[in-house]
């Protein structure tokens, strides 16, 4: 199953198809995908990979990580997708492999498979990416959003106010981003700049689809987004309803609040 | 050069009265700023009289280390170098270590300069002083925040290495670094520095992962001047020139820090030492150097604490600090671990999920400390590393670890500005050698 291109993440793969913890086997298989760990996660992404299939197997369910890599079919089952940001070396090697799988990433986004695209996936998710040199690229139109090349860059610790509570994590990205009629942000800005330092959003949720400028990266210290995702594939995996296990979060409770506490002071 | 000799004086007197003040610390780059504002070409000026040319040495990992030790190879052949002590790599703080060596009518009285510059800051140095050597040493993932993508910091350098006039020392298993041979003017000499094939296994440890494999760069065979590294245990190495050791073998020789990349920094340095003395090169003057060098304040320096020792390592990216675990894992210690996010440490602390803590599990994190002491502890906890507690008070941190694991050996491994912070509380407390001439500048460099 493995591809040389495969990156480390930590117990992932190769650990994969270990059992669920003693008592929990029952749950089910939640099958994961990361979207070009090579290419695309430069700030930490892979740590969004890592948290999703610790907490899928603390839930009780088999978590199954699978390296999408460009050239390769993506894998038949797929219940979770994540993709993190890139350099524009990076960007330019995987658009014409997302390209190709352009329809089928469209039919499951239909079909409610939860992804989180974070910062250049994110952008890559949308209408269109223009450059500051004015050259349109397009995008899959997953999130109906566009984004423009600026010559300044967005950089700093992000808090945001989302349906999953107060969410923390840092931006760091030269384009800006301006959403389309009717299109949902993932968030309402309450210190950073987020999509485009003008109107207050940030990022953009369409079902269960999200994209978001926030590294950190995201998901293990805001623990209700991961498990909202988690929850969303296990209904898919299992056809039934999500059923989680108490987790001690307090270490993600405390990075959390004390982040929230320092910015918003 | 009157506007030089007034610029000089002062220089000098702003350094007289910041030292006055006290402290040292914000002393460091004002009387460059005054010496720079009287004679805007201070700079040029001052180093245009060093005879033996001037060398800068920039890259993302190891530059104060490999600085020193070029330093003191250069010195134990006899050299007189000018170099900017630890932590002022910006321009100011060139020109006011300058201004502490200077005599009063000016002139810096060295045969060189061997200047350590941080690649942001390089440019500008580069764009008022054309260095005529250039020592690059890799290019990792370090301040994304400020300099937003690796690319970019290659860029950086490669801009760099035009600048320069004479000659370069380029790192061959950094694919960013060993690019940069094919856009050098013509008539630029190359040497090369790098890992011996038999420990070339060892490459995933250290360099960043190069997206663009299509483009892949093949360096030259090692020529007689070009130094490979061999390492033989955690302190000692061997240095072969050429391939087959054509131009000779240096070493053994037993560092005084220890780890594979302290290794490369002196397999760096004396490559460039031997590119630049050319026939005046001596293997027992380089041994004796590399044997002496103590390593600068807070990477892998190691402190008498009550009869045991503490090693302080600094760690700003995701190369450094996992390089450092593999240093450290074969000899177990009481462990801490300081993030702090200040401009300085690199305000995203994302790249700590870029790196593997599995070797910490078995023994576990006595205590995560500063300002992300929390995420830390966090990061941890998904590799299944027991952390024991956490205190984000760095003073309040650095007590308990020292008290609770008393007559054990110690370990912190530590982000800049936490390190500033712990070496000072050390310092006062073990009476320690100062940090430096000049503290680093508090706007948030680091070495």
């Amino acid at each position: 199953m493995s591809d040389p291109r495969d990156v480390t993440i930590l117990g992932e793969p190769a650990a994969s198809d270990r059992v669920a913890d003693p008592g929990h086997e029952g749950k089910g298989e939640i099958h994961l995908v990361h979207m070009y760990p090579r290419e695309m996660s430069i700030y930490g992404d892979l740590g969004n990979t890592r948290c999703l299939a610790a907490r899928i197997r603390r839930h009780g369910y088999v978590p199954v990580v699978h390296q999408h890599h460009p050239g390769q079919p993506l894998p038949e089952t797929i219940h979770l997708m994540v993709g993190g940001g890139g350099q524009d070396s990076g960007q330019v090697t995987v658009e014409a492999d997302l390209e190709r799988r352009a329809d089928r990433l469209r039919a499951l986004a239909v079909a409610g498979v939860p992804m989180l695209m974070i910062c250049g996936m994110y952008q890559l998710f949308g209408q269109s990416f223009v450059t500051v040199e004015g050259t349109r690229v397009p995008g899959l139109g997953i999130l109906d959003v566009t984004t423009q090349g600026n010559a300044t860059r967005m950089i700093g610790p992000v808090v945001l106010s989302t349906d999953f509570g107060d969410v923390v994590g840092y931006e760091n990205h030269s384009g800006a981003t301006v959403l389309g009629q009717g299109q949902d942000p993932f968030g309402r800005v309450r210190h950073g700049q987020g999509n485009n330092d003008a109107d207050g959003t940030e990022g953009a949720v369409t079902g269960h689809v999200i994209g978001s400028y926030l590294h950190g990266p995201i998901l293990p210290a805001n623990p209700r987004l991961a498990d909202a995702l988690i929850g969303w594939a296990a209904e898919l995996a299992t056809g039934r309803a999500f059923a989680p296990e108490e987790l001690d979060d307090e270490v993600a409770r405390q990075a959390h609040a004390r982040q929230v506490a320092r910015l918003l002071r | 050069m009157l506007r030089t000799t007034i610029a000089t004086l002062a220089g000098k007197t702003a350094r007289h009265a910041a030292r006055l003040k006290g402290g040292g610390a914000g002393g460091s780059a004002l009387p460059g700023l005054v010496a720079e504002r009287v004679d805007p070409a201070f700079l040029a000026h001052t180093l245009a009289d060093v005879p033996g040319g001037i060398v800068v040495v920039s890259g993302t990992n190891g530059k104060t280390t490999t600085t020193k030790m070029l330093v003191a190879i250069l010195r134990a052949h006899g050299k007189r170098v000018f170099t900017n002590p630890t932590g002022s790599n910006f321009t100011r703080g060139v020109i006011s270590a300058m201004l502490a060596e200077m005599p009063l009518r000016g002139g810096l009285e060295a045969d060189i300069a061997v200047l350590e510059l941080d690649e942001a800051h390089a440019l500008h140095f580069g764009r008022a002083v054309a260095p005529t050597h250039a020592l690059l040493l890799n290019v990792a993932r370090d301040q994304l925040d400020r300099f937003a993508e690796i690319d970019h910091t290659a860029g950086l350098l490669t801009q760099l290495a035009a600048m320069t006039t004479d000659g370069v020392v380029l790192n061959r298993d950094d694919p960013f670094v060993n690019r940069i041979a094919a856009t050098l003017a013509p008539g630029v000499d190359t040497s090369w520095f790098g890992l011996d094939a038999s420990v070339a296994d060892r490459i995933g440890e250290l360099s960043e992962h190069d997206s663009r494999e299509q483009e892949d760069f093949a360096p030259p065979a090692a020529g007689e001047r070009d130094g490979l590294l061999t390492p033989i245990d955690e302190e000692s190495l061997r240095i072969t020139f050429g391939a087959a050791g054509e131009g000779g073998v240096l070493g053994p020789v037993t560092l005084r820090q220890r780890g594979l990349a302290a290794m490369i920094n002196a397999t760096a340095a004396a490559t460039t030492a031997r590119h630049l003395l050319g026939a005046g090169f001596r293997d027992d003057a380089t041994e004796r150097a590399l044997r002496t060098v103590a390593p600068p304040f807070g990477r892998g320096e190691v402190i008498d604490v009550d009869g045991r020792p503490l090693e302080l390592v600094l760690v700003k990216n995701p190369a450094g600090f996992t390089v450092a675990l593999g240093t450290y894992a074969s000899t177990p210690a009481a462990t801490m671990i300081a993030i702090n996010d200040d401009y300085a440490d690199g305000r995203d602390v994302s790249w700590l999920y870029d790196v593997s803590f599995e070797s910490l599990r078995t023994k576990g994190v006595a205590l995560t400390s500063g300002v992300r002491g929390w995420d830390m502890a966090l990061r941890l906890q998904y590799d299944d590393v027991p952390v024991a507690a956490v205190e984000t008070d760095l003073a309040k941190a650095l007590r308990s670890f020292l008290a609770d694991h008393a007559g054990q050996p110690k370990r912190i491994f530590t982000s800049y500005t936490a390190m500033l912070a712990l070496r000072r509380m050390l310092g006062e407390r073990y009476d320690l050698p100062e940090m430096g001439v000049d503290a680093p500048d508090p706007s948030g460099d680091p070495a």
